[in-house]
């Protein structure tokens, strides 16, 4: 196999542009969360750093590299130097597979606006995010503490749990768009979303996602109330960093597969396709950030009960019903 | 190029396998396993069969091995203290030789070793991998697929009846 060294490029050009595109997103997505709590719950926010507090992410990145990188006694080191790392480059990987517009044609070169169309682009998916588990469980458990470990044994239980009702919410999505590969998905719904056949998987995927980020309701991993801060309770400087900036990956990463699963992908009328595909991640940014806003967190047994008793049988019946469907349609 | 990669990826799959026995303490052990798994998988992309590697990765690296994680810092197992006797290393060695002498027999002296199938890079490109799949399983093999099933819906029924105290 040879390939074009103009392909080559493209590739690298599109791996470069995705990762400093997160990376700056996620940095300013910190900024914009911290910017609407204080407004939901009617202060001002960061306003010190640049006009606006625009150049805030900046000062935070200059902090963090400068602080002191220390171990705990006791602490695991290959294992604590490598968790941040494991959960984190997942979340970024996962990105690959999303096609975030349509595909451009440049002088006769067509180029996919996504940097791998694989045709089992949905499984990677669920094995990647299963792979972020362990950054997690890993963290928590080589630092020697106390707090650190109760962290990550509840974070591994809450994303095994929660990781199951994801993947039976996107069954259906593959029944309907008869396809593993996230492009074909899309093009399946350039005439009507999924959401509107599949309002129920939706809602399942979203709740399971949220969970998945280790967000509010379902922050007990890093609940800092009772655990300091969870499995990353013994980390400083940039490692702490890294688990921090992978859960605003995951958010954005874990937007835009929402979005092209259920909302069409960059399909829209009238709008560029990297506009209204930016538009839908950013929406469920928002969403995320408005949740932290307005409820409380579950208590663990409640988390587990909602998880294995209420949002997997729905999966499954979604499915059976999905298949009826289909059937009956022909 | 392509045999290149493989022997690296062979290598470490060997090498980490190699680490998941002699490791004393336990989640090293197990991270080695999950290494492994991670090379099987590659084995299975450079074989045309991208299903069977997502596979690989979402069940063995990321469901059976986060429950073996799980359970080992649950129960909080540190390094185990050296009980490892010749008894069991001879025995290791021994099986190990007869399966390899095993395998090096069918590779070379049985009339497997030159059949091919009707499955190639051709079909697969113009079917699709997991089509081919799915249609076997659906259809010349469905028994034993029906077969598995029912023995994983056991073994489920076995493992809430066994946890529940009270049923």
């Amino acid at each position: 196999m040879s390939y074009d060294p103009i392909d080559i490029a493209l590739i690298l050009g599109k791996i470069g542009l995705v990762f400093f595109v997160i990376l700056t997103l996620a940095a300013y997505l910190v900024f914009a969360e911290r910017k609407v709590l204080a407004w939901i719950q009617d202060r001002k926010g960061p306003n010190r750093v640049g006009p606006f507090g625009l150049l805030q992410p900046l000062a935070d990145l200059v902090k963090l590299l400068t602080k002191e990188d220390f171990r705990p006694v006791g602490a695991d080191k290959w294992l604590f130097y490598l968790a941040p790392a494991m959960a984190a480059i997942p979340a970024i990987m996962i990105f690959s597979v999303i096609p975030f517009g349509a595909p451009l044609t440049l002088f006769s070169h067509t180029i996919p606006l996504q940097v791998a169309d694989l045709n089992v682009g949905l499984l990677l998916f669920l094995a990647l995010s299963s792979i972020a588990v362990y950054g997690v469980a890993l963290g928590g458990w080589a630092s020697n503490s106390k707090y650190a470990l109760l962290g990550s044994i509840r974070g591994l239980a809450q994303l095994i749990s929660y990781e199951l009702s994801m993947g039976l919410s996107l069954v259906p999505v593959v029944m309907l768009a008869r396809s593993f590969r996230l492009s074909d998905i899309v093009a399946a719904q350039s005439g009507c979303w999924f959401i509107v056949y599949q309002p129920l998987a939706f809602l399942i995927f979203l709740i399971s996602i949220a969970a998945e980020c280790k967000r509010i309701p379902f922050d007990l991993p890093e609940a800092e109330g009772e655990l300091v801060a969870g499995f990353h309770t013994e980390y400083s400087g940039m490692r702490f960093g890294l688990f921090f900036v992978g859960e605003y990956i995951n958010i954005i990463v874990l937007g835009g597969l929402a979005a092209t699963f259920f909302l069409g992908g960059w399909h829209g009328p009238l709008l560029p396709p990297v506009v209204w595909f930016s538009g839908k991640v950013l929406a469920f940014a928002f969403l995320f950030i408005w949740v932290r806003g307005t409820l409380p967190r579950l208590r663990y047994d409640q988390l587990m009960h909602f998880g294995w008793k209420v949002l997997t049988p729905l999966a499954l019946v979604n499915i059976l019903a999905t298949g009826w469907f289909l059937v009956l349609k022909g | 190029m392509e045999t290149l990669f493989f022997l690296i990826v062979a290598a470490i799959a060997v090498i980490c396998s190699l680490m998941v026995v002699t490791n004393k303490n336990p989640i090293n052990s197990a991270l080695s396993l999950i290494m492994t798994f991670f090379c099987l998988a590659t084995l299975y992309v450079m074989l045309e069969a991208p299903f069977m590697a997502a596979i690989q990765v979402i069940v063995y690296a990321g469901a059976i091995m986060v429950l073996i994680v799980f359970v080992i810092m649950l129960l909080n197992i540190k390094s185990e203290a050296g009980r490892r006797t010749s008894h069991a290393l001879f025995m290791g060695i021994s099986v190990g030789l007869l399966l390899l002498v095993q395998t090096w027999y069918l590779l070379v002296k049985s009339s497997l070793s030159s059949v091919r199938g009707t499955v190639d890079s051709a079909m697969i490109s113009k079917v699709g991998h997991t089509e081919l799949i799915g249609k076997s399983l659906f259809t010349d093999f469905l028994l034993p697929f029906e077969i598995t099933s029912i023995l994983l819906l056991v073994a489920i029924v076995g493992a809430v009846v066994l946890s529940k105290k009270k049923l």
